[in-house]
This record gives C-alpha cells, sequence and structure tokens, in this order.
C-alpha cells in the first residue's frame, strides 16, 4: 500500500484515504465552445499515459477532502513529490534527488 | 518404537506421543513432529501422487517449499483443507489427514496410466494432443482434463472459522528466525526500537534447529539458541513464530499470516484460525536463508528421494532417520555432511556419489573414518522401486563419456544440487538481481525498499558467516533507524561451510529424451519438457514457463526455477544471467481466502446503510434489496402476497388513493454560498438564475463528454442556497465530481458543498389524496394549487418537527417529498401512517416505485441510460439551457458524434402479443435476416402496468425518436416478440393528475 504526502493536511498517510482523479496540469478552458472538435477531444480523451514520472491529481477523500497534485513514478510506483492544485507543475530536476526522502 | 525413530536425536517429545490417521490408518507420533516427519518415522515415504502422471511421490523437502507432500487435514464439518504441506502442519492427537490426487487408493491408482502415456503429456501438451477429431473435444477431451486437473478437491461446507486483521507498526521488522535473523536483531536492539522477527516454523531457530552439533561462543548450538531468544524477548524484541511474510509490498509494507490454531488439538473459543498481519515497518532485514536445489536425473521423484538437508532436518530436528541404508548424491559439500550424520545415527551409508571430480580433504577423510564408500566423479543415471526408491544406477562420468552403469541397492537417496538464496520477498519489491558466477545463481542486488539482506540469503553459507553477516545487517539498519548498534563477535566451532558446483540435468548413458528427470515436481515438468520448449520456439524463460508451466505451481518455483532457468539456457545457449529469471510474486506459500478475507465476510462483507425507517418496514414484512450499499424495502407483501401481486397491490393504492415511500437515500447535497447560484448554472443543464426561492427544477448532471451522469429535483431553498437531490446510487460520485470542478476548475467561487444525504429523513407521499392526508399537519403553507403548486418547496413544520416540503411527483400523482431531521422520521413516518388509515393507506417498496416511475416515462439514471445517453437520446432536450454560455457537458454535446443521426434513443414499446419483456433483450429491426443479426438496441425497464393495462417497456433504439408507431422485433430463445416503438409515457400525458 502506497503512502502519501497530503501537502494541505502536511502528514504521510496510507493509500486507503486517497482516491485517484486521473492526469494532472489537464485545464478545462475557460470556453469550451470556442474550441475545435479536435482541441475538445484532447481536452476530453488524450493523455500522456507516461513511463517514469508522472503529474497526477489524488484526493484526500477520507481526510481533508482536497484535491493535489504529484509526480509519481510510473515504473517504481514512488511518489517524488505531492503539491497543492493550482501551483505550477515543479521541474523533474528538482525532484529525482529528494525521491528516496519519504521511506 | 519404530526402527526409524532416533532417540536422544530432534527436538521432539517421545514421552507424550500423539495419534493421528493418514488416509485411515492411525499412526502414532511425537510432540513436536510434522505429519511428514511422524510417517518418515513410521516408514512411510509414500505421501502422495503427483499432478499430471499420478506418479507416486514422497516429501523432499521439510519446510514450506515441499512440492510433492500435499495432503488435506480435516478436523469435523466445514473444516477440511486441502494442499496442506505435510511437512508444515504439526500432528495433534485425533488429527485426520488424506493423500491427493489417487483413485481408487494411494498405492494403486488409474490416473497413473498418464505416466505409461507420458509422451502425449509433454510440454505444451495442451495445445496439441487434443485438437483431434474436432468433435473430441466437448465430450472426451475436456471432461477428461477437468476431472484430472487440479490440486486436492474444494471443501463443499462454509468455513466455521474466523480469521482476524491486524495492523502492526515497527521499527524494523526481521523475516526469518535462523542465526542470520536473531543476530541482526541482537545487534540493532536498542531502547525504544520496535523489532518484531517473524518466521513461519513452530519455533525460531532456523538452520540451528537441524545443526545441533555446532557450539557457539562455546555452547552447544541449541543452549546458545535457548539463552539468545530469552535475551531477545528480555529487550522486548517480538518474535513471532508460525508467521509467514507472505508478500512484501510499496513503502516497507509487508502482509503476515499467523497461523493461530491449526497445530491445537482443541480449539479455542474466541480465537481466530488465522490472522492477517499489515505490517509498516521503518527497516526491514530479510534473514530467510536459502533453499536447496534437487538434482535433476531420471527417477529423480521416486519416494525415498528428498533433499540432502532435509534428511538431516529430519534427522536433527525431528529424530527420525529416512533411511538405514541411504545413498548421497550431490554437487555440494552439504550433503555430505547428511551422510555422516545419518551414518552416526545408525545407518549405514551405501555410498556418497558426487558428481565433482575433487571434494575437500576433510570431507574424504570423514568419510573413510565412518566407513562410508565415496564415488567421485560419478552420475546418476536411473532408479527403481516402485512406491519407494530401492535402488540407484551410479555411473563414473570422464569428460564427456558416460561409462558403465552399477546399481547399488538402497531405501533412500539424499540429493544436493547446492543451494538458491530465497529471493522471493526481494523480488516482491522489485528488487534487482544479480548474477553470480561461482555460485551459479542470483543474489539480491539492488531494491528501493528500505530492506537489507543477511545470510545465506545473500549466498553466505555457514553458521558463523550467517551470524557474522545478520550482526553486520542489524548494526547498518540501527544506524539507519538513528542508533550507534551493538557490536557483537562470536566464535563457531564444528561450523560446517561448504561450496559446490550447479548442475543442468546430470550426464547420462541413456537416451536423455526418455528420462522422466523432474525439475518442477509439483507440475511434473520435466528437463525434457524445457527443452522442448525451446525446440518449438520459446526464447523468453517467461514464454518457456507458461507453455511447460515450470514454476508455475503453487510452491512458486521454489525448487525448480533455478534449475529450470540452468536448462533453458544452455538449451538456447545463452548464460543464464541472459536468459533471466521469471518474476515472483506473493504470496510467498499458499495462502487461505479466509486469512485474505479476514472479518469481510457473510454479512460484513460491505457496510449494510440503514435509513430511521428501516425498521418499520421490517416490522412491517419487508422484502428487502441492495442500492448502493444501502437496503431498501422492495415491495410488502401480505400473507399469500408474491411480488407481482404486492406491487400491483401497492401501485393501485397508490393511484386510486395514497401512498407512503421512504425515500431517505437519495442523494442529498446542500449548496451554499453567495455563487451558489452560478456553480449551479455551470455544472447542471438546466437554468437555475431564474429559479425563484421556494421553487425547484428537475435537474439533469452531464459529464464533459456530454453524457448523463445523473438526475434529481433540486430546490432553491434561499438565494445562495439550493436542495440538491441525487440518486441513491450516485451520490458519492456527485458529491466528488463537484468537489473537483469547485477545487480545480473554480477556485475563485464561493460556494461550500456539503453531503446531507445522512442528515434528513425523507418521506415520499404520492396519490389524490396526499394533500389531503399532509395538509392538516403542515404549519408554514397551505397545501393549495395557488399557495404551494407542483414543483414548490419551502422549510415549514410538519407535525410539529421543522421540515423541507417539496411538491414534486415520481408517479405522476399529486406528491409530496417530506425531509425532516434523520432521527424523527420514523416518527413521522408513523404519524403519516396513522393518519393515512383513514385514506387507505399503502406503503410501497422500490418495485412498485419504478413501475410507477415507469408508467409515466420518468428514466432511471444507469438503468434507462448506460453512460453513453445524452440528453437528446433520451428525449430530455428540454432539460437543457441552450443560452447558457457553458455547462459541463455543453461543448460535449456539440461533438459530431453526439450530434449524428442514428444514435440510440429512448422509446416506449408495447408488445404486439401484450406479453412482458425482458430488461436487457436485444432488439432487431428484421427479424428473417441471417444469424447474426444487427443489433439496434435493448429493453431498459420493462413492467407489468395495471394502469395502463398492459405491459409497457422502455427501450433505446436505434433512430427511435423517427420511428414511432414502427415495429420491432425481440428475438428470445423459444420466439421473437413483436413490439411497437411509442412515446415514453403511458399514463396520464396531460398530467391532469397532478393538480390538487
Amino acid at each position: 500500500m502506497l503512502l502519501i504526502h497530503c501537502p494541505y493536511c502536511d502528514e504521510t498517510l496510507p493509500e486507503a484515504e486517497f482516491t485517484y482523479a486521473g492526469e494532472a496540469h489537464v485545464i478545462r478552458p475557460p470556453d469550451p465552445s470556442a474550441l475545435s472538435d479536435d482541441d475538445w477531444q484532447g481536452f476530453l480523451f488524450i493523455r500522456s499515459n507516461t513511463r517514469g514520472p508522472h503529474y497526477e491529481r489524488w484526493r484526500h477523500f477520507h481526510g481533508c477532502g482536497r484535491f493535489f497534485n504529484a509526480v509519481r513514478d510510473t515504473v517504481s510506483d514512488r511518489f517524488l513529490t505531492t503539491y497543492p492544485a493550482g501551483q505550477p507543475r515543479p521541474a523533474l530536476e528538482t525532484l529525482t534527488a529528494a525521491s528516496e526522502d519519504r521511506k | 518404537m519404530s526402527q526409524y525413530r532416533v532417540p536422544g536425536r530432534g527436538r521432539v517429545d517421545l514421552s507424550r506421543p500423539v495419534d493421528f490417521t493418514f488416509d485411515g490408518r492411525s499412526y502414532r507420533g511425537a510432540q513436536g513432529d510434522s505429519v511428514a516427519s511422524a510417517l518418515l518415522a513410521n516408514g512411510v515415504h509414500l505421501m502422495g501422487r503427483s499432478f499430471k502422471y499420478h506418479r507416486p511421490r514422497g516429501a523432499i523437502a521439510a519446510g514450506s517449499e515441499e512440492p510433492n507432500a500435499l495432503i488435506g487435514t480435516s478436523r469435523g464439518a466445514g473444516r477440511f483443507e486441502p494442499n496442506t504441506r505435510a511437512t508444515m502442519q504439526e500432528i495433534w492427537q485425533g488429527l485426520e489427514t488424506t493423500s491427493q490426487n489417487k483413485f481408487p487408493s494411494l498405492k494403486w491408482d488409474v490416473g497413473a496410466v498418464n505416466d505409461a502415456a507420458y509422451m502425449l503429456f509433454s510440454a505444451g501438451f495442451y495445445y496439441k494432443t487434443f485438437m483431434w477429431p474436432k468433435s473430441f473435444w466437448n465430450k472426451v477431451y475436456e471432461p477428461f482434463i477437468r476431472a484430472a486437473a487440479g490440486l486436492g478437491t474444494a471443501p463443499t461446507e462454509a468455513d466455521p472459522d474466523q480469521y482476524a486483521s491486524r495492523y502492526l507498526h515497527c521499527d524494523l521488522l526481521i523475516v526469518g528466525a535462523g542465526p542470520a535473523g536473531l543476530a541482526a536483531a541482537r545487534a540493532a536492539m536498542a531502547e525504544g526500537l520496535r523489532i518484531v522477527i517473524v518466521d513461519e516454523n513452530a519455533e525460531p531457530g532456523g538452520s540451528l534447529l537441524s545443526e545441533p552439533q555446532a557450539r557457539i561462543d562455546g555452547l552447544p548450538a541449541w543452549d546458545w539458541l535457548d539463552d539468545e531468544l530469552a535475551a531477545l524477548k528480555a529487550a522486548g524484541v517480538r518474535i513471532m513464530t508460525r508467521t509467514t511474510a507472505i508478500g512484501y509490498y510499496h513503502y516497507n509494507m509487508l502482509a503476515l499470516c499467523e497461523r493461530v490454531t491449526d497445530h491445537l488439538p482443541s480449539l479455542p473459543a474466541d480465537t481466530p484460525r488465522e490472522r492477517m498481519w499489515r505490517v509498516r515497518a521503518r527497516q526491514v532485514v530479510l534473514a530467510q536463508g536459502a533453499l536447496e536445489k534437487p538434482l535433476v536425473f531420471h527417477g529423480n521423484d521416486r519416494p525415498g528421494v528428498m533433499l540432502a538437508g532435509a534428511a538431516q532436518t529430519y534427522l536433527n530436528r525431528y529424530g527420525v532417520k529416512v533411511g538405514n541404508a541411504p545413498v548421497v548424491v550431490t554437487s555440494h559439500d552439504s550433503a555430505w555432511y547428511a551422510g555422516f550424520d545419518l551414518q552416526e545415527a545408525g545407518a549405514r551409508v551405501q555410498a556418497i556419489v558426487d558428481t565433482r571430480p575433487h571434494v575437500r580433504d576433510d570431507l574424504m577423510d570423514q568419510a573413510r573414518a565412518l566407513g562410508i564408500p565415496v564415488r567421485l566423479s560419478h552420475t546418476v543415471t536411473a532408479t527403481s522401486g516402485r512406491l519407494r526408491v530401492s535402488g540407484v544406477r551410479v555411473n563414473p562420468v570422464s569428460g564427456a563419456a558416460v561409462g558403465a552403469g552399477q546399481q547399488i541397492t538402497c531405501d533412500a537417496l539424499l540429493m544436493s544440487g547446492g543451494w538458491t538464496p530465497s529471493l522471493h520477498l526481494f523480488s516482491h519489491t522489485q528488487g534487482k538481481l544479480a548474477w553470480d558466477d561461482d555460485l551459479t545463481t542470483f543474489l539480491p542486488h539492488e531494491t528501493r525498499e528500505a530492506c537489507v539482506i543477511a545470510g545465506a540469503g545473500r549466498g553466505l553459507w555457514g553458521i558463523e558467516a550467517a551470524l557474522t553477516d545478520g550482526a553486520a545487517r542489524g548494526r547498518e539498519v540501527a544506524a539507519a533507524l538513528g542508533h550507534p548498534g551493538n557490536p557483537a563477535a562470536v566464535s563457531v566451532e564444528n561450523d560446517r561451510p561448504g561450496s559446490g558446483v550447479s548442475q543442468k540435468e546430470l550426464p547420462t548413458d541413456r537416451n536423455p529424451g526418455r528420462a522422466k528427470a523432474f525439475v518442477d515436481y509439483q507440475n511434473d515438468v520435466t528437463a525434457k519438457d524445457l527443452r522442448l520448449a525451446v525446440r518449438e520456439g520459446m526464447r523468453s524463460i517467461e514464454h518457456v514457463k507458461r507453455y511447460t508451466t515450470n514454476g508455475m505451481a503453487t510452491d512458486q518455483g521454489k525448487m525448480s526455477n533455478i534449475n529450470g532457468l540452468n536448462i533453458a539456457a544452455d538449451a538456447l545457449g545463452r548464460p543464464a544471467p541472459q536468459v533471466g529469471l521469471t518474476t515472483f510474486r506473493p504470496p510467498y506459500t499458499p495462502t487461505t481466502f479466509g486469512a485474505f478475507a479476514g472479518y469481510q465476510r457473510g454479512a460484513h462483507f460491505e457496510v449494510t446503510r440503514k435509513t430511521p425507517i428501516d425498521p418499520w418496514a421490517e416490522a412491517h414484512g419487508a422484502v428487502f434489496e441492495p442500492v448502493g450499499q444501502w437496503r431498501r424495502a422492495r415491495y410488502f407483501p401480505q400473507p399469500g402476497e408474491d411480488m407481482d401481486t404486492a406491487v400491483r397491490r401497492e401501485c393501485r393504492q397508490t393511484r386510486e388513493s395514497v401512498g407512503i415511500f421512504d425515500a431517505s437515500t437519495l442523494g442529498k447535497i446542500e449548496v451554499v454560498g453567495p455563487d451558489a447560484v452560478t456553480f449551479m448554472e455551470r455544472m447542471y443543464t438546466n437554468p437555475w438564475a431564474k429559479l425563484g426561492v421556494g421553487r425547484c427544477r428537475y435537474g439533469l448532471l452531464l459529464g464533459d463528454d456530454g453524457y448523463i451522469r445523473d438526475d434529481g429535483v433540486i430546490g432553491r431553498m434561499a438565494e445562495g442556497r439550493f436542495h440538491v437531490t441525487t440518486t441513491t446510487g450516485g451520490a458519492a460520485r456527485v458529491m466528488n465530481m463537484m468537489e473537483d470542478y469547485l477545487q480545480t476548475e473554480w477556485p475563485d467561487l464561493d460556494v461550500w458543498l456539503t453531503s446531507t444525504t445522512e442528515q434528513w429523513s425523507t418521506i415520499a407521499l404520492n396519490g389524490p389524496n396526499a394533500a389531503k392526508l399532509l395538509a392538516p399537519l403542515v404549519e408554514g403553507v397551505e397545501l393549495t394549487e395557488d399557495a404551494f403548486p407542483h414543483m414548490a418547496c419551502i422549510e415549514c413544520t410538519v407535525a410539529g418537527m421543522p421540515a423541507r416540503l417539496f411538491r414534486v411527483s415520481f408517479t405522476g400523482e399529486i406528491g409530496f417529498e417530506v425531509n425532516v431531521p434523520a432521527p424523527l422520521g420514523r416518527k413521522l413516518w408513523e404519524i403519516l401512517w396513522d393518519a393515512g388509515q383513514q385514506y387507505g393507506i399503502v406503503a410501497y417498496g422500490t418495485e412498485a416505485m419504478h413501475v410507477l416511475r415507469a408508467e409515466k416515462g420518468y428514466i432511471i439514471v444507469g438503468q434507462d441510460t448506460d453512460g453513453t445517453v445524452t440528453p437528446y437520446d433520451a428525449g430530455m432536450g428540454w432539460a437543457v439551457g441552450k443560452k447558457k454560455p457553458d455547462f459541463v457537458g455543453k461543448r460535449g454535446l456539440a461533438r459530431p458524434d453526439l450530434a449524428a443521426k442514428g444514435r440510440k434513443q429512448l422509446v416506449g414499446l408495447l408488445t404486439e402479443d401484450r406479453s412482458k419483456l425482458e430488461e436487457g433483450a436485444q432488439i432487431v429491426f428484421d427479424p428473417n435476416q441471417p444469424i447474426p443479426m444487427k443489433m439496434v438496441g435493448h429493453v431498459t425497464s420493462s413492467y407489468h402496468s395495471d394502469a395502463a393495462g398492459r405491459p409497457i417497456a422502455l427501450a433505446l433504439v436505434e433512430g427511435g425518436h423517427d420511428r414511432m408507431g414502427e415495429v420491432v422485433h425481440i428475438p428470445m430463445p423459444d420466439r421473437t416478440i413483436a413490439a411497437k416503438i411509442t412515446g415514453t409515457v403511458f399514463v396520464d400525458p396531460e398530467n391532469t393528475r397532478l393538480k390538487i
């Protein structure tokens, strides 16, 4: 079972408290009607399916209830970092060193 | 006493005899025996038949890696357990055990004909042998394979035992209580550190239990062990025996299965049979030791052929000679000691046969001193004996040449092909392995987990090496935990370090294509099968594994994987590390379903939510159904009524007078805040800005893809306050979706969302007399058409209780939904029930609710929609606020596919012959087209309707809205039913009945 750090509660807690919520930084356009079919399809359906560090969303469902972002390595299943929703995506170079911290 | 029991040896208590049965025959063992050791003490080697060829088999090992000696154990009704390893099951007075895979008896088995026909059952035989004639598959081959397949017999009765689940948090978890594990604990222990040692055996000690000859720090090994265990316990170290670490999961979580009662003669009260521990450890030491490899030669599976290390364990731990005239065959030093120990215990070792040309002088000297004949540079080419080995054929080897065979008579054959570190748990962590050329095996290399390996688990042999390495690793993890660790220096006398060489199949002078040289005993895979797989094109070890099933049995390849790899690599002409190892997966040993299920069985399988009115329904004979973790009253049968009659009565009385319905399970969300209306405008398809306070509206929720997700009536209680209802099953999903948009897309909106599902009891009153019944109880509003019209809502008082009253209808009748604080629900229900007696009130359940709503064409999301239905498909374009600039799903609805012609649309169906359709039945336009027919939709809802005077149905049909009046066909197994497409409203299309 994964251990996940909730950036709002500032606690590292078991996966059972959290729910996965898909890829992060997929922003709903302010005026969807202005989008072409292709662009709307991209927003709705197309995801990066990354092998390696993946920006993704989690919700501390059975805790504070907040959605937040995380970088998780999809190969090792280890979290590199978590951060509040709305913050820009952290650069990967800054993360790899810290990746082994939260054991 | 049996001639195989050696007094003065072993840890069993001969003064405490234990009687048990095997295949109905009674045997006597001693306290401390396993089933295997007790049977061996009685001279019984034949313990089972093999899976595929039904070959007679005996115990080959002494521990959990045993592939052959699988037995059934039973202790009364429901307590039968198949596939128990006889080497692990402790005996107790009265234990009943049975052998497996035999018919009619273990000694005379008809399935053994497979053995004679073994050429048919070679690798991949499923794919080849049974292909022709085709007609034989159903009637001959498949029934035969099914009857022959599987290990043991599944129990037929429910398991009466309890199983427990626990969490455990510790600083250091040590897996394996052998010398390395104990030394690690000793070196790491410190004030305040929580250290746990687990071991799958009945007592701690590991290899020390089999090596009493060693002296550690001047003490005999077993005395040293006693002192050490006492010291560890005194220091607060927790030692858990009969507890198997079955899996190693992310972030140092390990699962342990503790066997609590299987070794006890009588079951203590209130005690679980097994306990599953989920352990989160800051640091882990894996000190699981190593597993001995068999040698691969023709006849290496005959009862009496066993691992040398196992024979040593049976002798030294259990006081049992596995034979009086054993032969040892080995490529590793360790087996020599097994021969020495047996000779000293009174057996006459017929020969020690070593494949190597040179062996350490001290071993040669000791063999000579004990009078044991030695043959170096020899191979074994065959064994003889029907139900037990009676002889072995050995041949000299010189280079590639195998000389003439010579027969040696024996009653046991002890083999050793060297040792393989137990890599299973380490592999569960995705740990990387490194090939060691000297040991010709994989060793643990790197893992991301906070975990170190100690002792034989990383290729170190001998007690001193294990103790020294264990201590070093213990200090290493202590440092990681912020402690200095404890110094340790040990001296070990009579240690037995050793080395050896690794073999493929042993060389033979016979046709290797006819050899039955087993690699995987449990799945009956031979060396020949592995080579055949490579010849037939399997290149990856994963393919070889699946084609031959090598390593796929319940022993998880504990014995077979490295031998299989060596042989496959040789056949492929590639070095072993390039061929690689297949993946080990949890659980380490077979684990009961009960241990995994724990408390989650029967009524505790999942949560059952009950409304405050549920006890009333139960007292009034309701039949319940589960809906989204709720249990809801489905119908209220009166004496003699079946479901159909009860539902018809409930519908009729509701439409004639008044019905009362517990709608408390409806999801409820309070949407509050200055921006609440903006939020609602963006979430739901409907316009909300102009909805007045005190009015409610049917709301439709889409996903951004344009498909219907949920629906429900939403009331505006105040400018910035909405009372949102959702479907019963969709409440949590809708809440999550709303939170998602609010938190991440529109964090600027000032809105609060609160789930209030369980805060309200909701009682629906429907029928022509609903207003008359309710009006006298309501304070704050007149229940007239003018003061409180259809789709009005208000906060008022009902029967003296604070209430939110909605005038809504899910039946087409005059309808109200009264929400009161949940604890008051039952009281209000009873007040309404009493007051309704004068009108002949009826309580109706979900089944009648479904009929009543279907008669009016009201959809159930998830029944009449399936996640690919748009509001337009459902005929509810009227609910879409087309003038709104945006809402969730608006852009989705404009996707070309969603606007295309020919989509499946919701329509009504009336059968021509007035029969009731089956929900889920497929629909076609042309019943005479060839099979497979083109399916154009399916029936989503179907009921008998008294109000319509006939059965009615709703269906999704391609282009259905443009096909009104057309006839479609529903092919059923016995006939094809014709039905006419109609609108979805079957009763009162003008809604005249809604008026008070």
